[in-house]
């Protein structure tokens, strides 16, 4: 396992675009975020918005770019044949798998730890009312686990669909395509239960603070939720790679 | 010493035409058989979500649903109450109207006041029945006397007058204030197409409902029917007026208001003096918070997961080519680059644009059926509207695939292209429309993204005369339809621009 995420780690490191990918997650979390907090107003009286949820809003769009990621760590290797060599030096693929896993987490920890941390602090310099008690570190500790459940959640699905624009298009419209219809849905019933249930808005229950019982799901349970669907998505994509020629 | 004979071939010389590299783009896309099941998929994931969601739109009271439609085929609300007599042949009516006051029914603890659009006045109306043609004049608590006639169309009269006059001739009505009855000012004349010779005319006092609308980042509104009493008097006819007492009658269609006439509804007159009081509207109707039902526009919201899929094929169309190599034998076979480019663009934008165009025509009448076999009720809009709904549908996948083709020809990369398409396009789209971000952020999201371009599938008009709450989240877009799209064709136009130049300039 020490040789597979050595290996892994390498590969990783000496691509271009990995740097180019985490800064961009970072720069473009930090940046909605704060321009979303900016274009707030808060009455002097006490602010009723949930300043903390509106400060981590750049989540929306970091995420994409997490997403893109982790889907070129497994499909970038598909693209240029690079996967037979792999499997060849490592003929384990769980392992491979594993010590893929692992090694993007641990960069998307970082660069999650960053960008939520960037976000909440420009939060409170454009908020003064924003204040890091214990529900805003809970939502910041939240997200930074939701960016790293959605890589998880993007390595798996990529595995599982292994070209890099059909494994983007799968894994964002996974994300993106459930709050589009749970807005368009009258049914209030249907709705909450398709947001209960979809990764995104279930996942980001997590980062608000206020108003928790108008939420469609506890913020931990939540994040549960998306914690299953990186579950699945990863034991799919573990299976087609056992079973599939590469 | 023998002559050497070059061989020459016996087959016609190829053409290098524009038709030519369009054939040979048209042969790449569809001997790929992933993109034609691709294609085939986009359609029918439009379909087969745009109906699962039109399953679950809920459903609404059999009256509250019964929204009558107006002479134009749009959803309106005609309800009041209307003191009158048949008019036949040419005539006309003057009154004098007192100022409209509130009577109480505002819930506890809230002030008890009209909304700015309550109306009194005189009207001439085709017939009783809800949804009828007709032309008024009418006096509303915030904005002065107005004329109105066949609920969309509204003309400002003088601010401060209190006398009102309707004179018809023939299909012709117009309207006239004045501030002491002596003087005069002609505010209009409307041709109602459907009058027929006999009419009923006379007074009529309505109230919409009171809405409130709780600010914050979500969108809510509290709304409460509201009752207005005005007092008539001076009231003058001239022409073929019928003979004897005016009746009163409440046209059902209350649209907005509460269902039937309420225990205060109703006339009285006493002396040449008529106290008329009402409440309902005589308007367009609206979708959203403070209106009813469904508009088409939602019911395409499956199209977000056809949409995907064509960004897929579009940026795939040329990374592929990169990244197999054959982009080099298409640039030896066709070495202007730029052309290459524009006949990629016009097929891609083809498929894309029949994809969205059938995907949309196959599910707005589908799901209309199922949204009002469930008990729903979807906001009827005029034929025009509904076509360009579903061609402007076409047309919006049309521009997002050569957007995709752009920025996969610029980038090479078909992952980071498909992401960036889809971060300009649909995260804005649920920034703004899910009312993630507050108001203004909103505003200015639905105007400079390409998610400007959903504007295409608005369908009821903004109209000044109706209080509602027109936010992009209920269907309401800052841009006109057409404007909106042309911001993602402009995002479209620059990429491929952009793509033009570099894949002449870059080694392929």
């Amino acid at each position: 396992m020490r040789y597979a995420l050595n290996a892994e780690w390498t590969k990783l490191r000496t691509l271009a675009g990995t740097a180019w990918l985490l800064v961009g997650t970072i720069a473009l979390t930090i940046a909605v975020g704060a321009a979303t907090a900016g274009a707030t107003t808060c009455p002097m009286t006490g602010c009723t918005q949930d300043t903390v949820k509106l400060s981590l809003t750049g989540i929306y769009l970091g995420q994409a770019v997490v997403a893109i990621l982790a889907v070129l760590v497994i499909s970038g290797e598909y693209t240029t044949g690079m996967i037979r060599t792999t499997l060849t030096a490592m003929p384990r693929r769980t392992t491979v798998l594993a010590a893929k896993a692992v090694v993007l987490t641990g960069l998307v920890l970082v660069a999650a730890v960053v960008a939520v941390a960037g976000s909440l602090v420009a939060g409170r310099l454009l908020q003064p009312g924003l204040t890091l008690d214990s529900p805003a570190l809970r939502a910041g500790l939240g997200a930074v686990l939701y960016l790293v459940l959605i890589a998880l959640f993007g390595l798996g699905t990529a595995t599982a669909v292994r070209d890099p624009a059909v494994g983007v298009g799968v894994v964002l419209g996974l994300l993106y395509l459930f709050p589009i219809m749970a807005a368009a849905i009258g049914d209030q019933h249907w709705k909450k239960h398709l947001e209960q249930v979809a990764p995104m808005t279930a996942g980001l229950a997590i980062t608000a603070t206020k108003n928790l019982h108008d939420l469609p799901i506890s913020p931990w349970k939540g994040l549960g939720v998306l914690v299953v669907w990186a579950a699945a998505a990863m034991l799919l994509g573990g299976l087609v790679l056992r079973t599939r020629d590469a | 010493m023998t002559a050497v004979i070059p061989y020459v071939s016996k087959a016609p010389q190829g053409r290098a035409g524009f038709a030519q590299l369009v054939r040979a783009e048209w042969t790449k896309f569809r001997t790929i058989r992933a993109w034609v099941i691709g294609s085939l998929l986009a359609v029918g994931a439009t379909v087969v979500f745009g109906l699962l969601g039109s399953s679950v739109q809920g459903s609404c009271n059999v009256a509250a649903c019964d929204v009558p439609t107006g002479p134009g085929g749009e959803a309106v609300a005609d309800g009041f109450t209307f003191v009158h007599r048949s008019l036949a042949g040419d005539g006309s009516i003057t009154a004098r109207v007192g100022a409209l006051t509130a009577e109480d029914t505002a819930p506890p603890g809230e002030r008890n006041v009209l909304p700015e659009w309550a109306k009194a006045g005189v009207i001439v109306k085709a017939s009783t029945k809800p949804g009828s043609a007709y032309a008024a004049v009418l006096l509303t608590p915030g904005h002065g006397v107005r004329m109105q006639y066949d609920f969309t169309h509204d003309l400002a009269g003088p601010a401060t007058a209190r006398w009102v006059r309707l004179t018809r001739a023939g299909r012709t009505l117009t309207g006239y204030a004045s501030a002491d009855g002596v003087t005069w000012t002609r505010i209009g004349s409307a041709r109602l197409s459907g009058l027929p010779q006999t009419v009923e005319a006379g007074m009529f006092t309505t109230s919409p409902q009171y809405t409130r609308v709780s600010s914050g980042v979500g969108l809510s509104a509290e709304t409460w029917p509201t009752t207005a009493t005005a007092r008539f008097d001076q009231v003058r006819t001239t022409g073929g007026w019928a003979s004897g007492a005016w009746h009163g009658t409440w046209p059902s269609g209350q649209g907005l208001g509460p269902e039937g006439p309420g225990p205060a509804n109703g006339f009285q007159e006493s002396g040449g003096v008529f106290t008329v009081t009402g409440t309902g509207d005589i308007a367009p109707d609206v979708a959203g918070v403070v209106g009813l039902g469904v508009t088409p526009g939602r019911i395409l919201a499956g199209a977000f997961a056809g949409l995907i899929a064509v960004v897929v094929i579009g940026a795939l169309y040329i990374t592929a080519e990169h990244r197999r190599g054959l982009i080099r034998t298409t640039l030896v076979a066709s070495p202007r680059r730029a052309r290459v480019l524009a006949a990629k663009a016009l097929v891609l934008g083809a498929v894309a644009f029949a994809v969205g165009m059938v995907g949309a025509a196959i599910t707005v009448p589908l799901g209309d059926r199922m949204v009002w076999s469930g008990g729903g009720y979807v906001i009827r809009v005029a034929p025009p509207a509904m076509v360009r709904v579903i061609v402007g549908t076409g047309l919006l996948f049309a521009a997002a695939a050569v957007l995709a083709l752009g920025i996969g020809s610029i980038l090479r990369r078909s992952a980071v292209s498909v992401a960036a398409v889809i971060m300009l396009i649909i995260v804005p789209y649920i920034l703004a429309y899910g009312a993630i971000v507050p108001p203004g952020a909103t505003q200015w999201l639905a105007r400079i993204t390409p998610a400007a371009a959903f504007a295409i599938q608005q369908v009821i008009p903004r109209y000044h005369q109706v209080s509602g709450i027109y936010a992009p989240a209920e269907g309401f877009y800052p841009l006109s339809p057409w404007a909106g799209l042309g911001v993602l064709c402009a995002y479209a136009a620059v990429a491929l621009g952009a793509a033009m130049v570099l894949l002449r300039r870059r080694d392929a």
